[in-house]
């Protein structure tokens, strides 16, 4: 056992959360904690007043092993502990108690362009997330020009980035991490931004050092074909715990099989913001809850959410992934004719119709947005509802989907009367 | 170093590279911090290179796009000498050392400029490099350290501009200005400590940030800035040398004019209490530290 890249041991990280009147909580002025010194003191003898604050578990007694040259997946539903897990081998935050073994250099990347500073120019801007990564600029240099040949922005190095395109932004951030020289390598979901092209490309570059070099990455991502595609082992977390650990391909279909049972109408807990998601639900065409939905049904999506601020522009958004967490389509309420407007305070209930012969039969995923058209985010739930697509539209016939493409067109067939051969009429003439 | 230290680093050096790690010794183990946290010294040279980044950094953003660039280094204590130069010096006509009051003024204030220049910068540093505190990890000590650091060169510009304040008023260097470095010494240590006091604090109470400009000004004029230590009535100068920053005030107009109150128990009074300052605001931000990634 002389090959271990990282060991954690009974690893637990806990937060306390405060509830507090009106306020964001996390902020505290000087003056809240002196105004409550004599209340905690008393609430210290007295064993009352406790109710000001909750204990928040947000990793409990994980216990791993990862051996140099494995790849491992952590997958898991949002708040399952994944970041918190990362954070803590990254040495961002102190575990609570546990501990963990790192065996070796540690590079991370939690984020893609940390600490790129737009007034800066490519140039600088690589010397110094480079350093904030953890690299010399002794390395940096010799790493210079593979860095900007794999951002593809050589006549751009002296621009300040403010100026770059997001494409070409995002592919620079990448390029500097990707040439982080570690021994262990921690990814978060950086993945999710820049276009397929590239994200194919770092997914690429990733297999590479892995494979080639021996690196160990353990690598946090909701994109389950990436997950599929690069990790050996995959473990799964759930509230904190781990859940399962073992071959990726066993946990990945245990992790979506384990949502089948789920409801077809959720409590979404309402969350400190002007617009808060309170429930969630689908429904069938006699207007029955299911989660279940032939091909030839059109799935009826209903969302509640409180607006407690007017806010200008507030839009409601939903997309919906497929089991590989693929992104199938957009929609959202901006596109309702009449005008939908959700911008006056109080409850609204909003309900949107998906068509039928659109989805193949599989398991699908529909994440929910409160949000301003490409400024605010309000409220976000990732993967709130899923439901299934069954059987088949009249004369499809049975292929695996996947096979298939990602969606059902509803191709119009005609057969010509006359059974002439088409021609390729020639232009020039 | 010590061994409760939020990472403990095992015996030797961290293995290079490609090296087999034969041993089970790990590189480093994470765990719970208890009590107070030593600084290690080691991890700080080893980010020595992020450090000169970030210096660089900040120099360069503080006058990128301003048209009179590092002229503002110098215009606003500038302008601070004249004015308190007709207030002071003219109107109230305080003593100034038996140098015209401009030259006195600006004297003090070429020490006071980096004080608070560094203060101001590094105050907040933390709350506005939340996105790094929160995103990756690094010594945390290295932020406010490179904005006092970074103020330094605001100080080189401001000695050039006192050259010149020199040769028009005819003072003539002596041997005495080799003193400055000592003085320049308990400067940034005074400043640095404070300023880990405060940017540790800002994390987690953001009036800090309302306070400090508020706070900057008692300590101007209750230090020796406007007016000269040989206005303090001499059974109050004990008291006053509590404050480093009446010692390297009044050590660096000494070193720049040769007149002053400079004793040896005030210079004693101020190495302790600038190495105080140093020492309580490293403690204070060790300790801190480990909360920041989850409040800021």
């Amino acid at each position: 056992m002389s090959d271990l890249a990282i060991s954690v041991e009974n690893l637990s990280k806990c937060f306390r959360i405060a509830h507090e009147r009106g306020g964001l909580p996390g902020y505290r002025t000087l003056r809240d904690d002196l105004v409550g010194l004599p209340r905690r003191l008393l609430a210290r003898f007295g064993q009352n007043g406790r109710a000001t604050s909750e204990i928040f578990w947000a990793l409990r007694d994980i216990s791993l092993e990862v051996k140099q040259g494995e790849v491992v997946g952590v997958i898991g539903r949002n708040g399952a502990g994944k970041s918190t897990l990362l954070k803590i081998l990254t040495r961002i935050t102190e575990p609570t108690s546990g501990f963990a073994d790192i065996y070796g250099r540690v590079g991370a990347l939690l984020e893609v362009g940390t600490g790129f500073h737009p007034e800066l120019t490519g140039r600088e801007n690589i010397f110094l997330n480079g350093a904030i990564l953890g690299m010399t600029r002794a390395e940096i240099r010799k790493k210079f020009d593979e860095i900007v040949a794999f951002a593809e922005i050589e006549q751009f190095l002296d621009t300040p980035v403010k100026r770059y395109s997001s494409g070409m932004y995002v592919r620079l951030a990448f390029a500097v991490a990707a040439h982080l020289d570690p021994e262990i390598l921690l990814v978060d979901e950086v993945l999710a931004v820049g276009d397929a092209e590239f994200q194919k490309k770092c997914l690429g570059k990733m297999s590479d050092v892995a494979a080639k070099e021996g690196r160990t990455i353990i690598f946090v991502s909701h994109n389950i074909d990436a997950i599929c595609h690069l990790c050996s082992r995959c473990i799964l977390l759930r509230k904190g715990e781990i859940a399962m650990t073992g071959p990726a391909a066993e946990v990945v279909a245990a992790y979506l099989g384990s949502r089948q049972q789920e409801d077809a109408i959720v409590d979404l807990p309402p969350i400190n913001s002007d617009a808060s998601f309170t429930s969630a639900g689908l429904f069938g065409p006699d207007d029955e809850a299911t989660t279940s939905f032939n091909a030839n049904t059109p799935v009826l999506m209903k969302a509640s959410f409180t607006v407690r601020q007017p806010t200008a522009g507030l839009q409601l958004s939903f997309s919906v992934f497929n089991f590989k967490g693929d992104h199938i389509f957009y929609s959202t309420i901006s596109m309702a004719k009449p005008a939908i407007s959700i911008e006056s305070p109080g409850t609204h209930e909003i309900s949107a119709l998906i068509p039928s012969r659109l989805l193949l039969p599989g398991r699908y995923f529909v994440s929910l947005w409160l949000h301003t058209p490409n400024a605010q985010m309000y409220d976000a739930r990732e993967q709130a509802l899923s439901f299934q697509i069954v059987g088949a539209v009249d004369g499809y016939h049975g292929f695996p989907s996947d096979e298939l493409g990602q969606i059902y067109a509803d191709v119009k067939w005609h057969k010509s009367e006359t059974a002439s051969p088409i021609h390729v009429t020639a232009q020039s003439s | 170093m010590n061994a409760e230290s939020s990472i403990a680093v095992a015996d030797g050096e961290p293995p290079a590279s490609g090296t087999l790690l034969q041993d089970r010794h790990p590189t480093l183990r994470i765990r719970a911090t208890k009590g107070w946290a030593a600084i290690n010294l080691r991890e700080l040279w080893n980010y020595r290179d992020l450090l000169w980044i970030l210096v660089e950094r900040d120099i360069k953003l503080l006058y990128k796009q301003t048209a009179l660039g590092i002229i503002w280094v110098v215009l606003q204590p500038l302008i601070a000498a004249v004015i308190f130069a007709i207030i002071f010096g003219r109107v109230a006509k305080l003593p100034s050392d038996g140098v015209p009051y401009l030259f006195f003024v600006f004297c003090g204030l070429t020490v006071w400029t980096y004080f608070s220049q560094a203060l101001q910068r590094a105050g907040n540093s933390l709350v506005r490099n939340s996105q790094l505190v929160s995103k990756v990890y690094f010594p945390r000590l290295l932020i406010p350290l490179s904005h006092t650091l970074g103020a330094l060169v605001d100080f080189a510009v401001m000695l050039v501009v006192l050259a010149v304040f020199m040769s028009i008023y005819h003072v003539p260097p002596t041997l005495r200005l080799f003193a400055i470095p000592g003085f320049l010494l308990l400067m940034t240590f005074t400043a640095t400590g404070v300023a880990l006091w405060f940017s540790a604090l800002s994390v987690k109470y953001r009036d800090c940030q309302n306070a400090l400009p508020y706070f900057l000004q008692v300590w101007m004029y209750a230090s020796p800035v406007v007016y000269a230590t040989s206005m303090i009535p001499a059974r109050w100068q004990t008291w006053f040398a509590l404050n480093p920053a009446m010692g390297f005030i009044e050590g660096f107009r000494w070193a720049v004019i040769g007149r002053s109150a400079l004793n040896a128990s005030v210079l004693g009074t101020t190495i302790v209490m600038s190495l105080g300052i140093l020492f309580s605001g490293v403690f204070f931000f060790r300790r801190a530290e480990r909360g920041f990634a989850d409040i800021i």
